[in-house]
């Protein structure tokens, strides 16, 4: 009973969690080899749509993000290149439509920015770990051996004390 | 001095880290930057609203300080946008045009009818593709042309009395002053 049960509920899962853009619109278009559709793929998953901004081409299922499709994919069939689409795609929209913006100045602080605190994290660790090599390890006087071991020695632990 | 930049440093990294989200605050992320601000305007060429036989295309916009006012009877924001563009009209100092994006004729013809018509004339673009020349990634959006056909200024949204008073109507007015 509880078997078929556990087994019923991740069905549903299953179900439920498919890919999201599986059903939304790639079946209207009509590729001629398996090779040309994954290339479509591949490229309206890299641009971005701008009504659900934070969804690719791929997976809106915005009016204009069809729109789009369909201009990629024309634009695919007329023979272009990936380099033509995405320039065709940029200016009329910017880099927005871009996961993956081009490295320019007003972007270098999102491409570098990481690679700059990493390395001002390993400087700072590396300057506490020498810091702390170099430090020797301090000797105690003779007047400190004699109160530590009385500390240490003379008075029992206080939880026997309460025994 | 080292003992005080143990807590300075933090203390201004924090800053700018305020700082910045404050800015994030009063940011819309709705609002994409076009590209094509500065740029001369995309050619396009559709058949009028009005009279589907007559074209509407970018040479008409070309010559005088012009306004493209993109919109559609689907679009909610647009109805609210509308007494705006009456206003705009009535102040009789810029030619208003419109792109009637992916609509229905009938709808759109009835809707200025109902309304009021605001617009010198409108072009018909039922399947959006001069829209995407245009950037339009949803309706209403507004540009304003100078004399030369360059883009000086796009609106994303409805246009409000604001909006008209505050940068609009300023912009007008400057670029009619320029030959």
């Amino acid at each position: 009973m509880m078997r078929k049960l556990v087994s019923i509920l991740t069905l549903c899962l299953l179900l439920g969690a498919g890919p999201a853009h599986a059903g939304v619109t790639l079946e209207a278009f009509k590729f001629n080899s398996k090779a040309e559709e994954q290339h479509f793929k591949d490229l309206i998953e890299e641009l971005r749509c701008l009504v659900c901004q934070n969804q690719s081409l791929a997976d809106s299922d915005a009016e204009l993000a069809h729109d789009l499709r369909a201009e990629v994919y024309d634009m695919i069939q007329d023979g272009k290149n990936d380099e033509e689409i995405v320039t065709f795609l940029v200016a009329r929209y910017g880099d927005f439509v871009l996961y993956n913006p081009p490295v320019k100045p007003s972007t270098w602080l999102i491409w570098f920015g990481p690679f700059v605190l990493l390395l001002i994290a390993a400087i700072l660790l590396l300057r506490t770990v020498r810091r702390q090599k170099n430090t020797p390890a301090t000797e105690i006087t003779a007047e400190e051996r004699a109160r530590l071991d009385a500390i240490l020695g003379s008075t029992p632990p206080e939880k026997d004390k309460q025994q | 001095m080292t003992r005080y930049l143990r807590y300075l440093v933090p203390l201004a990294i924090f800053f700018v880290l305020v700082a910045f989200l404050y800015r994030g605050l009063s940011l819309d992320p709705k609002r994409v930057p076009s590209p094509l601000v500065g740029k001369p305007m995309p050619e396009f060429s559709l058949p009028r609203l009005q009279d589907p036989a007559a074209t509407l295309s970018d040479t008409d916009l070309k010559g005088k300080v012009s306004i493209l006012n993109i919109w559609a009877t689907w679009c909610v924001s647009c109805r609210a946008e509308h007494e705006v563009l009456l206003l705009l009209a009535k102040t009789d100092k810029v030619d208003i045009y419109g792109l009637n994006y992916k609509d229905e004729r009938a709808k759109a013809k009835q809707w200025l009818l109902q309304l009021g018509d605001p617009y010198v004339a409108n072009a018909f673009d039922a399947d959006g593709r001069t829209g995407i020349n245009w950037g339009v990634y949803g309706a209403p959006e507004t540009f304003i042309m100078d004399r030369q056909g360059i883009i000086r200024h796009k609106h994303i949204g409805p246009l409000t009395v604001d909006a008209l008073n505050n940068e609009i109507l300023p912009l007008i007015a400057n670029l009619q002053a320029t030959p």
